[in-house]
């Protein structure tokens, strides 16, 4: 019953990649303009970039499905490269990285703690924990912006800019980490619980699940795949500047939105937000190399979201008519 | 509330029934209104920190610090009441700011004026019609908007600052009526008229009943879509008036204005008493709400607290105005 219940929201969400059609066709008509965008070459980069937004999705996936948002995910970001990059050069790589993720699991235990167990209004709790943690970044840093001392000659360069069989290294994180969420997701019972969170808390209370517990958890694995995502970008730039992450919260959740996963909770793919941070990339870049400036992309990911949702909002309402 | 204290003697008992009910008034006023409690105590802190921060000049800037925020908080008040929510507002001040200042070289002082109030109705007619029409979640509507309506600012007036070229707008924007600044003054009577329209009006009553219970408002044959699509267009337009204000009082325009300015509004009106889950709310408390953000962010400027804080300090605000939100929905417990 339970199963029967996930896999038919699975098959829902795989309906409703329909969400994305007209924006291959619009992807079809920028490709036209943009020649270079399917170029191998380009393709290649297009989804390197397309990683850093890809992880921060993964974890949004599993937030947004329990029925909350994350919105702190841009300021964590900034704030985990910074310690990353800081700590870097003053301790060493090792401990950096274990930092990185560290922090990643403590803001995202506070958040979990903030949201799923005083039960304050995600989207809200969130916001005011994006400025704090932009405040928190500007603290740390003191204002500046900081650089690796000697880029080429750590391995932590590895994880932004190495290859694998000519596979870029951030690629194969967001693949990896891609597979590795969507069982978790998908396939275990963890996962289900998430749906079943989202889908109704107080069905989900009434079957002895704790919600606040696994709306916490999806606070923390999406701290954690935001110091991924730090990693990967501190490792790429080699350097961390104090709003490095501002507006990527509403990348991420176009590209969410755009893969099909409900605002409402309840519903929701990985695969499907991996489709989507991809065609949302290769969107940006195209108009990018159309020679558009880049607050045009906040234009598109604000069309897309409202477009994504409203199709959401009418499949639902069908459903509730028949 | 059963239980009513009973006298030790003649002479105590009109003493200590005296004290107690007023110690209960001031009790249960401080537990539904901290907020001005939470001012008083701001005042005193900085006062005594910094004897610069109670002086005439200061506070006048303090309220009209207030003011610039205090126009969003007026229609959010609004929106939250009747259970909905608009994050467009600062980006909304942010893009009418550069239409008033940009366009004046073209048309004049009026128009462009105008034309700014012109655009924040507009996209607040679009967001409430995205919300009620299409039946999207006002949060999903105006996060998006946020950023959308951020990249038309900058489409618009590209990356940098517009100096406003008109002296009259100038000048407007920094008249003083008495000590005071005519915007903080135009703040305050557009407060007036806010608490008016909530109180005495069947606008304000129908605000409640559909952040009450939009079914049996529905029912009861209020116009819940017509209501809520006016209340996001009010919003629009006062976040527009904010921008306008901001840009004729610094004589420039940024795209970057109002950013983050939601954040501010929307703490004023939770620190204010009104339940983010609608249905209540006053909007003289959010009076309160501004006074102590803009107080605060003065005061911590006073104390020589670096400029970073304050986005820790708004962010912890807001966290702490969501736990008091919570903690007072809880039903009353029986007595």
């Amino acid at each position: 019953m339970f199963q029967d219940a996930v896999l038919g929201k699975s098959r829902l969400a795989f309906q409703r990649l329909g969400v994305a059609l007209p924006f291959l066709v619009i992807l079809g008509l920028v490709a036209t303009a943009a020649p270079t965008l399917l170029e191998p070459s380009n393709i290649g980069q297009v989804l390197r970039q397309s990683s850093i937004v890809g992880v921060m999705a993964l974890g949004m996936t599993f937030v947004l499905i329990s029925g909350r948002v994350d919105l702190s995910i841009g300021s964590m970001l900034s704030l985990i490269t910074m310690i990353t990059i800081d700590l870097h050069d003053r301790v060493g790589p090792g401990v950096a990285v274990i930092a990185a993720l560290g922090v990643g699991l403590g803001i995202g235990i506070v958040n979990g703690i903030l949201v799923g167990f005083l039960r304050l209004n995600a989207l809200i709790a969130t916001l005011a924990m994006l400025s704090l943690l932009q405040g928190a970044t500007m603290i740390y840093s003191n204002g500046r912006d900081l650089t690796v001392a000697a880029p080429g000659e750590t391995w932590f360069a590895f994880i932004g800019r190495g290859q694998v069989y000519g596979i870029a290294v951030p690629i194969l994180i967001f693949l990896g980490l891609a597979a590795l969420l969507g069982f978790l997701l998908h396939k275990t019972s963890y996962g289900r619980r998430v749906f079943a969170v989202g889908g109704n808390e107080t069905t989900s209370a009434f079957s002895g699940l704790r919600a606040p517990l696994i709306v916490a958890s999806t606070y923390v694995i999406s701290g954690l795949t935001t110091a991924v995502a730090a990693l990967i970008i501190g490792s790429r730039v080699m350097g961390a500047q104090t709003n490095t992450g501002v507006g990527y919260e509403f990348e991420v959740i176009a590209a969410v939105a755009l893969g099909g996963t409900s605002f409402l909770g309840g519903s929701g793919s990985i695969a499907g937000s991996v489709i989507g941070v991809v065609i949302l990339a290769f969107l940006q870049n195209g108009l990018l190399q159309m020679g558009l400036p880049y607050y045009l992309q906040w234009i598109v990911s604000w069309v897309i979201i409202i477009l994504a949702v409203w199709t959401d909002a009418a499949s639902k309402r069908k459903k509730v008519l028949v | 509330m059963s239980a009513v204290s009973e006298p030790i003697d003649g002479l105590g008992r009109d003493s200590t029934n005296w004290a107690a009910t007023a110690l209960t008034a001031i009790g249960l006023w401080a537990r539904r209104y901290p907020v001005w409690i939470f001012l008083a105590a701001a005042l005193v802190f900085f006062s005594l920190k910094s004897p610069h921060f109670l002086s005439v000049f200061n506070l006048s800037n303090i309220l009209l610090q207030a003011a610039f925020f205090g126009f969003l908080s007026i229609g959010l008040t609004l929106l939250i009441i009747s259970r909905n929510i608009d994050l467009t507002v600062g980006s909304v001040a942010g893009l009418a700011a550069c239409l008033a200042v940009g366009l004046q070289p073209s048309l004049g002082l009026w128009l462009p004026i105008a034309i700014g109030l012109g655009a924040g109705l507009a996209i607040g007619l679009l967001n409430g019609f995205l919300v009620e029409r299409a039946g999207i979640d006002s949060f999903i509507v105006t996060l998006a908007g946020m950023i959308g309506i951020k990249g038309l600012a900058f489409a618009f007036a590209g990356e940098e600052s517009i100096s406003a070229s008109i002296d009259l707008f100038n000048e407007l924007g920094a008249l003083r009526i008495g000590r005071i600044h005519a915007i903080a003054l135009l703040f305050l009577a557009l407060l007036a008229i806010g608490h008016y329209v909530l109180k005495h009006t069947k606008y304000g009553r129908e605000t409640y009943a559909i952040g009450g219970n939009r079914t049996a408002a529905v029912n009861a044959g209020v116009r819940v879509s017509r209501h809520v699509i006016i209340g996001f267009a009010i919003s629009g337009l006062l976040a527009a008036f904010c921008g306008i204000a901001m840009a004729a009082n610094m004589g420039a325009a940024m795209p970057a204005f109002g950013l983050g300015y939601e954040g501010w509004a929307i703490a004023a009106v939770v620190l204010g008493g009104t339940k983010l889950s609608g249905g209540s709310g006053r909007i003289v408390n959010t009076l309160g709400g501004v006074l102590l953000l803009a107080s605060l962010r003065n005061g911590l400027n006073m104390i020589h607290v670096p400029a970073y804080y304050v986005l820790v300090t708004i962010g912890g605000a807001l966290i702490l105005a969501l736990f008091f939100d919570t903690q007072f929905s809880r039903k009353p417990r029986q007595g």
